[in-house]
């Protein structure tokens, strides 16, 4: 498909507000996310990660401010890039009835994808996820069903993936395993990645860039190097602790 | 962009999407032998049990005997108007049983083809439940539901129109309010069955409740099918009136889901609908 908004940003959020009722998720946020980078939000619970990312999906309406996926206004124009990108989130979950290939099979038509059948085997290679592939999803460990939710996320060769806690349930070995893969599949397909994730170590090895929320505004915004060279400190979970414990003003 | 529009396609409908999600519940029925069964067992059962009262009232009161078979008649249409709908709601339920629907919503799929998707699995579900119930009907009772000519054509269209709009309705009060509301999708639809005069004509009404019998489409159906059966005369007259009837009702009810949709994005329901 001919892309008229090759040059824009992968994501651009301007003056982005999300309340609840009298709560206020998200508090007047904008930042910008480049073609082909990989970029964390980090955060505590309730910080706005969630509810960011379902902004950016279409999936929650914004109260005040506007996101641009690849040139297009969501949610208005969602049709336009749906096709595009996609998601891996700990809030959803496939068919428990189907088997996984089922599921993939299902996801794959939705998303129009030429030669599934292949498709399916490349993914099933990639993730290991040939000794389960016609299983039922319901019968999966918490680790193969990530290992799966992320086959589905990929399904489409997406341009832009959105993923929440994508490692969230893997022991080490696997969670490499999926880093690793996540960072051959961004080379190879040159995707824009945003990811919220509570890992600190999966955020330095994978991010180019860091977006700090608290209290859904930004606290800080700059590459991982950066942000630990400011603050002081050795690490991003340090750091991490600095900002949810408000020790923002001593460490700086 | 107008809420309204919003669930509707812009690109024409991707019917390799509808096909998609035909698919996965074949998956889904085929995966479960309990769930086809129970999809025929309640409608013979149903059938089975009124069938013989009304052998037993017709051989004992002259107007069930002149009327016969209106009783049997009457619980397959009315079975068409509550399994099309509860197919519809069903195939529904699944998404948000299964906390599938956020998948769904954030792919290609507009929210006009997964209804259109939810239409076609109701009719693929009410097929499973009530062949075998019109088969019975023939064999035990030696009603042969097809006697009806075309007229049983009009009515199963009204029917089927006023089941997916309770259906529609129905599922876009579940994605707005959560779990919370699902027991609608089995209660809801009932209250047709007093209102609608399925059993009785409507002149056994009150005349005040009567107004209220003749605003709904199926009032028009059960009149027809009593008059078709009793009286020998097809009434096109109140079919015609059932569709243009249906046609408004259909209409709301898409609106009201796409109001209720864009509500449920605006509360954050989307990213937590298994709740």
């Amino acid at each position: 498909m001919h892309d008229t908004h090759a040059s824009s940003p992968a994501i651009d959020v301007e003056h982005l507000v999300k309340v609840y009722r009298k709560a206020t998720a998200v508090n007047d946020i904008s930042f910008k996310i480049a073609r082909h980078s990989v970029t964390a939000l980090l955060g505590g619970n309730g910080a706005g990660k969630t509810t960011t990312i379902g902004m950016i999906m279409g999936l929650v309406r914004p109260t005040s401010g506007t996101v641009r996926v690849l040139g297009h206004s969501m949610p208005d124009e969602s049709a336009e890039v749906l096709g595009r990108m996609n998601f891996e989130s700990p809030y959803v979950d496939m068919p428990m009835r189907l088997t996984v290939r089922q599921n993939l099979t299902v996801f794959g038509k939705l998303y129009a994808v030429t030669d599934l059948r292949e498709r399916i085997g490349q993914l099933a290679a990639d993730l290991d996820l040939q000794d389960f592939l016609d299983r039922s999803s319901g019968t999966l460990s918490a680790g193969q069903k990530t290992r799966v939710s992320l086959a589905k996320a990929l399904i489409n060769n997406p341009e832009l993936l959105l993923l929440d806690e994508p490692t969230a349930s893997l022991d080490p070995d696997a969670a490499d395993w999926i880093r690793r893969h996540l960072e051959n599949y961004r080379k190879a397909r040159g995707a824009t990645i945003l990811l919220a994730s509570h890992n600190m170590l999966e955020v330095e090895r994978l991010c180019d860039r860091v977006i700090i929320l608290k209290r859904g505004r930004i606290e800080d915004d700059d590459t991982p190097s950066g942000i630990r060279a400011r603050y002081n400190r050795q690490t991003l979970e340090e750091v991490f602790l600095d900002v949810a414990r408000g020790r923002v003003q001593e460490a700086s | 962009m107008n809420a309204l529009t919003e669930g509707l396609p812009r690109h024409g409908i991707g019917w390799h999407r509808i096909g998609a999600m035909l698919l996965r519940h074949w998956y889904l029925l085929t995966s479960s032998w309990p769930r086809l069964l129970e999809m025929v067992y309640w409608p013979a059962l149903t059938l089975i049990s009124w069938g013989f009262l009304q052998n037993y009232i017709s051989g004992n009161a002259s107007f069930f005997a002149k009327a016969g078979g209106t009783l049997i008649g009457a619980i397959i249409l009315w079975d068409i108007l509550f399994r099309g709908q509860l197919g519809f709601s069903m195939s529904f339920l699944e998404e948000m049983w299964s906390r599938n629907l956020g998948n769904l919503m954030m792919s290609p799929l507009t929210p006009f083809e997964f209804l259109l998707s939810l239409m076609i699995m109701s009719l693929i579900r009410l097929a499973i439940g009530v062949v075998p119930m019109v088969v019975m009907a023939a064999v035990f009772f030696n009603f042969n539901v097809f006697g009806l000519g075309l007229a049983l054509v009009a009515f199963f269209c009204n029917l089927i129109l006023t089941s997916w709009a309770v259906g529609i309705v129905v599922s876009g009060l579940v994605v707005r309010n959560g779990m919370g509301a699902e027991s609608l999708a089995w209660t809801l639809v009932f209250i047709l069955l007093p209102l609608a005069c399925v059993y009785y004509p409507v002149s056994v009404l009150p005349a005040w409740l009567q107004w209220v019998a003749w605003l709904l489409p199926p009032t028009y159906v059960f009149e027809g099918m009593r008059a078709l059966m009793i009286d020998k005369v097809f009434r096109a007259d109140l079919m015609i009136e059932a569709l243009a009837i249906n046609a408004g009702l259909f209409v709301v009810a898409i609106v009201v889901f796409v109001a209720l949709l864009n509500s449920a994005r605006s509360h954050g329901k989307l990213i937590q609908s298994g709740e």
